[in-house]
């Protein structure tokens, strides 16, 4: 398997998700911002940071990059995608995701491992979790509170869009198990088509103990599948 | 031009002294701009002129030294040709005057200094203490300086893995925060910052030039009054995304061989860069200021040589590989202007607009800079009080949950998980822990670990005992996580030098250091000093940052001072006398502020911390824990709370002495958890290398003490957890 990760002026995570690519043997390719191609590959990461400083609003900028147009082709020719954390953002600002990510709702900064519910194992990207697993996997931002119309919100519902879910410790979605005031608690969602994604949670900054854990294996071993 | 005089050099903060020295040294008045410099050159914060004398006799050696202090950060080797950088500075007065960009660019700052010399940063750490909580400004303070560290460190994406953070109501008037950044770089690989070949070109990069921070570094040489307000417009503003970029230009040009040295601007910015390069390779330098990229039209020679705006860079390039530098400049977004050139005539020379502005001997600004020697008294040893009475009745329980909830030793949660402290994917030891731990990015068994580290009402009390402990708690710190201490970064921050009281604290902290970093073969190779912490003439305690750094071989030895099962034995390591005076029971509980600090054995620290060592080297201990601010109680609770598991331990003691033997805060001990089955290989290694144990009880499933005192865990790690959240709220 073949992947090529974004890399935007003040990406940050672009390191640390080829380091778990290439952990899973899947061949990664570094592309940078302003180059108007990229070499073929199935899959395409968008990778977390602060494209552009976040200045403007996160992942505004980096949406407007020659780089773009390509993944955009990539994505609608069924390439699969990934956005994480910046990279989220960034597919919201483009419009391959629906909804946006405002500033969390006690407007701060958090870092910190957080349980997740996988509210869809149907999707090239979860396929090794099972439904309703509780997963623990890291999140890092100040702008990860999602949100969307009612409208799209019961669209991402009827379609089963909603890939992963904040939960509390005994995988129940409630307020408290809600680091952000994200609408529905949602933490992941893909497209229709189920070959974009974009999530807020690191999986790549926990795919070893030394880290803190290893549950964020399962993304990276499902695009295998 | 205005004509200089002796009135304009005061408003520049040089004494009558030092500016009849400036004409002696020149033969003439100088103009304007040349005032200007010879202000920021010879400030307290550039010049040393205070501490100089003094930080000289620190030991700055051992094997692994490389680079100690002169650079912009010291270097120590970490095997295999790689080493590691780092140092840590001060950002007291600008964070003080506007929290969120003070933090901010001292988190900028000094990353750039680790960065200029080769190295990609991999860690953060910091210090940051703060006035009173019921004191009107702390609240926005500690929200604006967290926000601030926050911001930057994030935003550039490199972890901030650990730190302190203090309440004290003696920084009502002047908070303290100490950056430190730790950097990774091949051995073959390291930049310096002395100029060198008459003729090479002297090039500007990063952000352009602007009118903020002009004065900066003198507004840091000098006491604060209730007029510090209106020193805002000094204070820098930091750009992240900028540093990030010229971080990545800078590493990818120092891939070619392109450079011959790299200094950053950072205080008294294009000024002291220039100065120093020029000045330690014994050259001139020559600028045209027309060629310095700004950001506003219309600044003269003086704003721009005095501003401090943030994330630039002067590089000494060999003639000739303007192109491909500019090359790489240019693809990250950034300016790139070849300014001037090493000359032979030893002199800093400024053009603008075809004139020259200033032509001054490098030797008058940096040699020749002042240095005093300092009038100082020694503080004296102070006795012992009789604390029995005092403290005989306390309410052990709720002592503890006070202890538990108080807000310097409530969870710290808040703020660091504020800061991201996992992006770079290699921190094996997250904040919370003795010390923070990394990875050698690409090398699966090799670590460094941190940990920054003060005790500032020892040193108080006793600036030599004070001066001592806190090289020895950061040495304890990474001896309890498993890594071989090799040398400390220092941040020195006192009050008004020209009181003989305040020098006589910053002598004793320097001795007592002299001592500690002598005997733990444990050098100080980087570091910067912050005087003139002091409002309305009240001083802050004298407050000597400490940041160790250590070398772990093998990273799956590592261990977490989170207990991790049921029915282990605990054991102290070291000898409990219960030491009360100055700890927290009495200072932060009970406010009795008198009396000395606990001794400090050279000896017993080395000894114990080997023993550590061999320990966790031979799998025989479980977790591990150093006793510190709180005694063992809080080291105990500390365990518990991390791991949810509880303790059942017998002090065999009654009243007063159960009090101290809880709470006494006794130096060079560790609390240990050792399994049944290692429990005797465990005694026999300690009892082989003559190590000081005590056995005191077990984990277990709730918290009880002598059987008399039982703890609900839940309530304590509520009480632990909550009082940032509610504060902040």
């Amino acid at each position: 398997m073949k992947a090529n990760v974004i890399v935007f002026p003040g990406s940050n995570c672009d390191r640390d998700v080829q380091v778990a690519l290439e952990k899973f043997q899947i061949q990664t390719t570094m592309v940078w911002h302003q180059d108007n191609e990229m070499p073929k590959s199935d899959l395409v990461v968008l990778p977390g940071g602060f494209s552009y400083g976040d200045y403007l609003r996160c992942g505004s900028m980096a949406s407007k990059s020659n780089i773009m147009n390509e993944v955009i082709k990539h994505a609608n020719q069924g390439g699969y995608l990934i956005g994480i954390c910046n990279g989220f953002q960034i597919l919201t600002e483009t419009g391959l995701l629906p909804g946006a990510l405002l500033r969390n709702k006690k407007l701060k900064f958090i870092c910190k491992y957080v349980d997740l519910l996988i509210e869809n194992n149907s999707t090239p990207f979860t396929s090794k979790y099972k439904k309703n697993e509780k997963i623990k996997v890291p999140i890092a931002h100040n702008e990860g509170n999602y949100f969307a119309d009612e409208k799209t919100l019961n669209e991402l519902k009827n379609n089963n869009q909603i890939v992963l879910k904040y939960c509390d410790e005994n995988s129940n979605v409630n307020d408290e198990g809600n680091p952000n005031g994200s609408c529905l608690n949602i933490a992941g969602i893909i497209n229709k088509k189920n070959n974009v994604i974009g999530m807020m949670p690191h999986p790549e900054r926990c795919v070893e103990n030394i880290l803190g854990g290893t549950d964020g294996s399962g993304i990276f071993q499902s695009l295998l599948n | 031009m205005t004509e200089v005089n002796l009135n304009l050099a005061i408003q520049h903060g040089l004494t009558a002294d030092e500016y009849h020295k400036i004409i002696e040294l020149i033969g003439r008045n100088p103009n304007m701009t040349e005032l200007g410099i010879f202000s920021a050159m010879w400030n307290e914060h550039c010049s040393y002129k205070s501490s100089r004398i003094w930080l000289g006799t620190l030991p700055t050696k051992n094997e692994r030294v490389i680079q100690g202090p002169g650079e912009n950060a010291g270097v120590i080797d970490i095997d295999d040709g790689d080493v590691a950088i780092f140092k840590i500075e001060s950002h007291n007065h600008p964070s003080f005057i506007e929290p969120y960009q003070g933090a901010a660019t001292g988190v900028g700052g000094i990353l750039r200094d680790v960065f200029t010399m080769g190295a990609r940063p991999v860690a953060n750490l910091n210090a940051i203490r703060f006035g009173s909580p019921d004191h009107p400004k702390t609240k926005h303070l500690l929200n604006g300086v967290v926000a601030g560290i926050a911001g930057y460190g994030n935003c550039i994406g490199v972890p901030t893995v650990g730190g302190e953070v203090e309440f004290d109501s003696c920084y009502d008037g002047n908070i303290l925060v100490n950056a430190m950044n730790i950097g990774l770089a091949k051995k073959d690989k390291v930049f310096y910052s002395i100029a060198s070949g008459v003729g090479n070109p002297v090039i500007y990069v990063g952000s352009k030039t602007g009118r903020d921070g002009i004065h900066g570094a003198s507004m840091a040489s000098q006491e604060f009054d209730s007029d510090s307000e209106s020193k805002k417009p000094t204070v820098q503003v930091g750009d992240p995304f900028a540093e990030k970029l010229l971080l990545e230009a800078c590493l990818e040009l120092m891939q070619t061989d392109t450079i011959v040295s790299i200094q950053d601007m950072g205080a008294a910015g294009l000024t002291s860069s220039s100065v120093e390069m020029a000045s330690k390779g014994k050259i001139g330098i020559e600028l045209d200021l027309n060629k310095v990229p700004c950001r506003e039209t219309g600044m003269t020679p003086y704003e721009m040589m005095l501003s401090e705006s943030q994330e630039r860079m002067l590089i000494v390039l060999k003639t000739g590989k303007e192109k491909e530098a500019e090359k790489i400049f240019k693809k990250w977004d950034l300016d790139f202007s070849v300014i001037g050139v090493l000359t032979d005539s030893k002199n800093l020379t400024l053009k603008h607009d075809n004139k020259v502005v200033c032509d001054i001997p490098i030797s008058a600004l940096a040699d020749e800079a002042p240095k005093y020697e300092r009038e100082w008294v020694e503080t004296k040893h102070p006795d012992h009080i009789d604390l029995e009475k005092k403290i005989d009745d306390i309410n052990l329980e709720q002592t503890i949950k006070n202890l538990i909830s108080h807000p310097n030793q409530a969870d710290k949660s808040w703020v660091w998980e504020q800061y991201d402290h996992m992006v770079m994917c290699d921190t094996a030891q997250f904040p919370g822990g003795d010390a923070a731990v990394i990875r050698v990015h690409g090398n699966n068994k090799k670590a460094i670990a941190a940990s920054v580290d003060c005790t500032p009402r020892y040193c108080n009390s006793h600036p030599f005992t004070g001066g001592m402990q806190a090289v020895c708690e950061t040495y304890r710190n990474l001896c309890a996580v498993g890594a071989e201490p090799i040398a400390i970064t220092n941040c020195l921050n006192f009050g008004n030098p020209e009181k003989p009281e305040i020098m006589g604290q910053f002598v004793g902290v320097i001795k007592g250091m002299t001592e500690a970093c002598k005997k733990l073969n444990y050098p100080v190779i980087s570091g910067n000093v912050s005087l003139y912490n002091e409002t309305n003439g009240v001083g802050i305690n004298p407050t000597p940052t400490i940041g160790g750094v250590g070398l772990i071989k093998d990273i799956s030895k590592i261990k977490s001072s989170r207990f991790k099962a049921q029915n282990n034995n605990i054991y102290i390591i070291g000898k409990t006398e219960g030491h009360l005076e100055q700890s927290i029971l009495c200072y932060d509980l009970l406010h009795l502020k008198k009396g000395p600090p606990p001794t400090v054995n050279l000896e017993e620290e080395l000894k114990n911390g080997k023993a550590i060592r061999s320990l966790i080297n031979k799998d025989l201990i479980i977790s591990c824990h150093d006793i510190s601010s709180g005694g063992l109680i809080l080291c105990l609770l500390e365990m518990s709370i991390a791991s949810q598991l509880g303790f059942n331990i017998n002090t065999n003691k009654k009243s007063i002495d159960r009090i101290k033997f809880l709470f006494g805060e006794d130096q060079s001990r560790y609390i240990v958890e050792v399994s049944n089955q290692n429990k005797d290989g465990f005694e026999n290694h300690l009892k082989n290398i003559n190590v000081h144990f005590e056995n005191i009880g077990k984990t277990s499933d709730k918290i009880s003490i002598d059987d008399d005192l039982k703890f609900n865990l839940q309530e304590l790690s509520k009480l632990n957890k909550e009082w940032f959240y509610k504060y902040n709220n």
